[in-house]
């Protein structure tokens, strides 16, 4: 939404300072995006005219302009638009020139033809966004004048704000107005425009029904007879329509577009001829009913849009967005049949984005128009184009009402204002910020009821209310106050835990990522995981379209992508989110949170040992891997992770298949766990265990084992023989002869010591011979000799 | 025999002086201090004089023990700093040929950004509060006052999630469900931050990521006002940013706040940051968690965490935060 000061001051008189509006506009909530200064940087633009066009001997895309400026030869300019005629007046940069974006115009040749300054779009004015050709001027301005005279250029500032959906009076110049007005403590004036109707009255020329009066809550039309549609809107008009980034077309759609800008009403011009029936029927679309807009698109509508129909009724608009091509105004045009009306927003919201067609009209609608300040518009429109377009205004109006907001009284408590403010205002003070900005207030027991203006449909509670008098009071006039009482803040056990198993993991090396979780299509069944993963309805683009179930397919992506750099040390971890189907009767999917460590380059034993120190990291009760054939992992070369038995996790290698299938040519050590089942799960009790001053005694064992005994099963069982054995530790591994086959021999280092004494060679060998018959009657295990 | 013991001495201490190795001296003092040395015969000899020889002749055997002995110990010495020096300049090492294979590891710098704000909330007296990235309608819209047809839940800014219920199941678009979640699980007072990642169905580009996160902070208790709000925001902006930082709270819209407020961090050079939005939990969100607005009050600010993640260490590409290269990763 963009505004000029001095269109602001007209309505009230707000301070020169530029920079104070913008403060203002900042802190009541209509932020100022950009602020430009205009008519400025245009000394040296003088109006030329076009004296003659002629093609360029050597391009097709510039052509020789010759100009007059006045007294002396005509100039000739090289120029790259095409938009004008003999006879046109236009603005000339002359040489020596600093044009408003830095550009200084020098003489120069181009392709061979001389170029003795250049002609200016709007846009390499500043004065606008179009950047449609050349800026053509009205034909009465003075030749050889300097262009800020001839635009009537007075030093101005252009605001652009940013409006919220709570701000439906924003959307216009007058509601900025109003709001500015308010803060500073001045008069706020709407435009009052004079109309003198003659002839017959409107309603004997027009006729208006609304059908559906719960999408129309009102809808006037006025009738303008006579009217000059050549004419061209004056240069005041213009020059404030091209800053708003509005293109001047001729005079009605430009006192259309400006009494929708001043007063924020959309409004639409019709040529009365055309409009079959003479009249307007408003009406909810058919099912695939369609209707060619004027952007020459052929729109198909629903139910829930809104059309205006002719009285015939053939659709001739969307309603609150675009209107058709049928009943436009041409040439031929004479008499113009003006609509106004308040569309239900939400409706007009829903059509706009189901076509995806935003424009000015819609944007308005959309957030709520005021539904009073149609007469007022009206009155505007025809003042301005019995003046400009020497048009006759039709007495009356015709004016239909449907459904339109309520807004009963709103009880607001002063106490109430002032305890969700940390204020102490009174009442007198809330009357006070709330009056000038049209609410309406009826003191009540030191209370207030409040109706709130009709520009305001956002405005329907109470803490609507108070947002408003926190706006007019400022912010930075509510004190500060800090949160004093005590609280005991701090970290869950969880939380702690898994910021610990992230520093043990930093501290092994690793480097934490975090990849979004989105796969390929197929990219679970290129890791050999089951397919199947949640899929997103809109995904962005297809290739990320699915919800991870895993880690994995995300991390050996990484993988591959960094050894493709040729990146040796690729060892990295992630802790994230993982989405399953949901369980039974459950509407949102099974979501748990894993981690995963991929380790280039390694193989499976390095992936159990950061499993191993994972688990003494958190006190894991009875952590073990239990060897198995694993999804996407080394069938020969992955287990399960367990703790008391329950399975947390897999470990291993990422099968070779893999690999291939990712392009990989080196070995992926991999683990995946849990975390959030880690983290909730038990812990082992860590109560301290005396340490003997006394010394300690050394036994190896070493034991040919079959294959599918667990090293872990056995080590336990080492260790759980006496109390003597301190600590067990597997040092040495041995497949081949004399070894049985099936068989490998595990070799244990086993430390013994008592609390009270020094070991004797008989307490040795008892815990021995006991260790020994348990491991061999457990396991068919047999001591090597 | 006087004569003899000072040959005797003269010769030892001459071999003493001789040896040139650690090795030989340790053979050396057993010929010449041990039981057989001449020394002892020496020793052994003197039982044939007179008393009135034995005793100055005693004087002399102890006196040139006593120097072989010395001198032995002192040749040990010197031949031992010999061995000692030797094997330290075969040791030697230049210690700036190390080079580590071992990297300290990193964490990714959300990671880092996240676990400093906890840390600076906790120091306020907060807790940390987590929930679901899967969300359903009602914690991530509904719940939280958006109206039935808010462009937000359109299907370009919200990802949905295929589940069979059409517009249900989503991937939240803020941390702001778990406020619900909290006030639906335990009542009042309630002091917690959230940490989180978030989705918005948007283009990605340098400045705009898709998948990204949040940080929210909720406060809800008796007597709770609008004061508080500014004055926690400024408590917080000075205690993670720093004492130099102030803050300023400008109106804005937010469906599950009223008054909303964006707010704006100042540096001590006096620019301003846009850093995130705030209000007055809405009476309706309140109501909706089953609080009874009437007698509690709160507030609730929240802001991205991503761009000051990559801002602090010059990431100027946001999209470098989802990058796996290790080149990146490793540098933090």
């Amino acid at each position: 939404m963009r505004v000029l000061l001095s269109w602001l001051r007209e309505l009230a008189p707000v301070p020169t300072d530029a920079d104070a509006v913008a403060e203002a506009l900042d802190d009541l909530g209509t932020p100022v995006e950009e602020m430009t200064r205009l008519g400025e940087g245009l000394e040296g633009i003088v109006v030329a005219e076009v004296l003659a066009l002629r093609p360029h001997p050597r391009a097709d895309r510039i052509q020789l302009v010759d100009v007059a400026v006045g007294a002396g030869d005509p100039l000739q300019i090289c120029c790259g638009a095409f938009n004008m005629a003999v006879g046109d007046r236009v603005p000339l940069a002359t040489l020596g020139t600093t044009m408003p974006g830095g550009m200084r115009i020098e003489r120069r040749k181009l392709r061979g033809e001389w170029s003795n300054g250049m002609l200016c779009s709007p846009a390499e004015l500043g004065l606008g966004d179009e950047q449609g050709g050349i800026l053509v001027l009205a034909p009465d301005v003075p030749v050889g004048a300097p262009l800020r005279d001839a635009l009537g250029l007075q030093a101005d500032v252009l605001y652009d704000l940013e409006v919220n959906p709570n701000r439906p009076d924003a959307m216009s110049v007058a509601g900025a107005a109003r709001d500015l007005a308010a803060r500073f403590g001045v008069p706020f004036m709407l435009p009052a425009p004079e109309v003198t109707p003659s002839g017959d009255p409107a309603s004997g020329a027009v006729t208006v029904e609304i059908a559906d009066p719960d999408l129309c809550g009102r809808f006037t039309a006025r009738v303008l007879r006579s009217v000059s549609v050549e004419a061209s809107s004056p240069p005041w008009m213009q020059r404030r329509l091209t800053a708003l980034g509005m293109r001047p077309i001729n005079a009605l759609v430009d006192i259309s577009n400006y009494v929708m800008l001043e007063l924020g009403q959309p409004n639409h011009p019709y040529d009365l001829a055309l409009v079959g029936g003479g009249g307007f029927r408003v009406r909810r679309a058919t099912p695939g009913e369609a209707l060619v807009t004027l952007d020459g698109l052929e729109r198909t509508l629903g139910v829930d849009d809104l059309l205006i129909c002719d009285g015939h009724d053939v659709p001739i608009g969307i309603a609150g967005v675009m209107g058709g091509a049928a009943c436009e105004i041409s040439e031929a045009t004479s008499d113009v049949v003006v609509e106004m009306a308040w569309f239900q927003p939400t409706a007009v919201s829903r059509t706009s984005r189901r076509l995806g067609l935003r424009t000015e009209a819609s944007a308005r609608f959309e957030k709520g128009c005021d539904p009073e300040v149609i007469d007022l518009a009206a009155d505007r429109f025809c003042a301005l184009a019995a003046e400009i377009c020497g048009a006759t205004v039709a007495p009356g109006s015709v004016d239909e009402r449907g459904q339109l907001p309520e807004r009963p009284p709103i009880r607001v408590r002063t106490a109430r204002v002032n305890r969700l403010l940390g204020t102490d205002l009174t009442p007198a003070r809330i009357r006070g910020l709330l009056e000038p900005i049209g609410f309406a207030i009826t003191p009540v027991d030191g209370d207030q009821d409040v109706v709130v203006p009709p520009w305001r449909h956002d405005s329907t509670a109470e803490i609507d209310v108070v947002e408003e008098v926190a706006r007019h009071h400022g912010y930075r006039n509510i004190p500060t106050r800090e949160l004093t009482e005590p609280r005991i803040g701090g970290l869950t056990p969880r939380q702690h835990d898994r910021r610990a198993v992230r520093r043990l993991l930093t501290g092994l090396g690793l480097a934490e990522c975090l990849p979004p979780p989105f796969l390929a299509p197929g990219q679970l069944e290129r890791c050999h995981l089951p397919p199947g993963g949640i899929e997103l309805v809109n995904p962005m683009v297809a290739e990320e379209s699915v919800l991870r179930p895993s880690l994995l397919p995300g991390l050996v992506q990484a993988a591959a992508g960094n050894l493709a750099r040729r990146i040796e040390d690729v060892a990295l971890f992630e802790i994230g989110h993982v989405f399953l189907p949901p369980p039974p009767g459950q509407a949102l999917p099974d979501e748990r949170e894993h981690l995963a460590v991929v380790l280039a380059r390694r193989e499976a034993p390095a992936a159990v040992e950061v499993w191993q120190v994972l688990a003494d990291r958190l006190a894991l009760p009875e952590p073990a891997v239990v060897n198995a054939e694993v999804a996407g992992l080394h069938p020969t070369r992955s287990a399960r992770t367990t703790v008391d038995g329950r399975e947390v996790g897999v470990v291993g290698e990422v099968a070779p298949t893999v690999l291939a299938t990712n392009g990989i040519d080196e070995r992926l050590a991999w683990l995946e766990v849990d975390l959030g089942a880690l983290l909730d799960g038990p812990r082992r009790p860590r109560t301290y265990r005396p340490v003997s001053r006394f010394p300690a005694s050394d036994v190896d064992l070493a034991f040919e084992v079959p294959d599918a005994i667990s090293a872990i099963a056995i080590e336990r069982t080492i260790a759980a023989a006496s109390d003597l054995v301190w600590s067990v530790r597997l040092f040495d591994v041995y497949r081949g002869p004399p070894v049985t086959g099936g068989c490998r021999s595990l070799a244990y280092a086993v430390r013994l010591q008592a609390p009270d004494r020094t070991l004797t060679d008989a307490d040795v060998g008892e815990v021995r011979s006991v260790a020994i018959a348990a491991v061999e009657s457990a396991y068919g295990a047999t001591l090597r000799g | 025999m006087i004569e003899e013991i000072s040959r005797i001495e003269a010769e030892a201490l001459r071999r003493v002086d001789e040896v040139a190795a650690i090795d030989d001296l340790r053979l050396l003092e057993s010929d010449l201090v041990g039981k057989r040395s001449p020394l002892a015969e020496v020793k052994r000899a003197m039982g044939r004089l007179d008393e009135g020889q034995r005793a100055a002749v005693g004087r002399r055997l102890n006196a040139a023990q006593r120097a072989v002995s010395d001198r032995l110990s002192a040749r040990r010495a010197e031949l031992e700093a010999v061995v000692l020096l030797g094997r330290l300049e075969a040791e030697r090492l230049d210690l700036t040929e190390v080079r580590s294979g071992r990297d300290a590891g990193h964490l990714h710098l959300v990671t880092q950004v996240i676990e400093e704000l906890e840390d600076t909330f906790v120091g306020l007296g907060f807790t940390v509060a987590e929930g679901p990235e899967v969300e359903d309608d009602w914690h991530n819209f509904t719940a939280l006052n958006f109206a039935e047809h808010h462009p937000a839940r359109d299907m370009q800014d919200t990802f949905f999630v295929d589940l069979g219920r059409p517009r249900e199941v989503l991937l939240r678009t803020h941390t702001s469900p778990v406020q619900v979640r909290v006030m639906e699980k335990r009542p009042p007072p309630i002091y917690s931050v959230m940490p989180g990642r978030v989705y918005r169905n948007e283009a990605t580009d340098a400045t705009h990521l898709a998948v990204f996160h949040q940080l929210e902070c909720l406060v809800v208790d008796r007597g709770i006002t609008f004061g508080h709000l500014a004055g926690t925001i400024d408590m917080f902006t000075k205690a993670f940013f720093g004492e130099g930082f102030s803050s300023r709270l400008r109106p804005s819209y937010f469906p599950f706040t009223e008054p909303s407020a964006e707010f704006d961090i100042q540096r001590p050079d006096g620019s301003w940051l846009e850093l995130g939005g705030s209000g007055m939990v809405h009476p309706n969100v309140l109501a909706n968690c089953g609080i009874d607005p009437e007698e509690w009050s709160g507030f609730a600010f929240g802001f991205g965490l991503d761009r000051l993640a990559a801002t602090r260490h010059g990431v100027g590409d946001l999209r470098e935060l989802m990058s796996t290269d290790v080149r990146i990763l490793s540098q933090f």
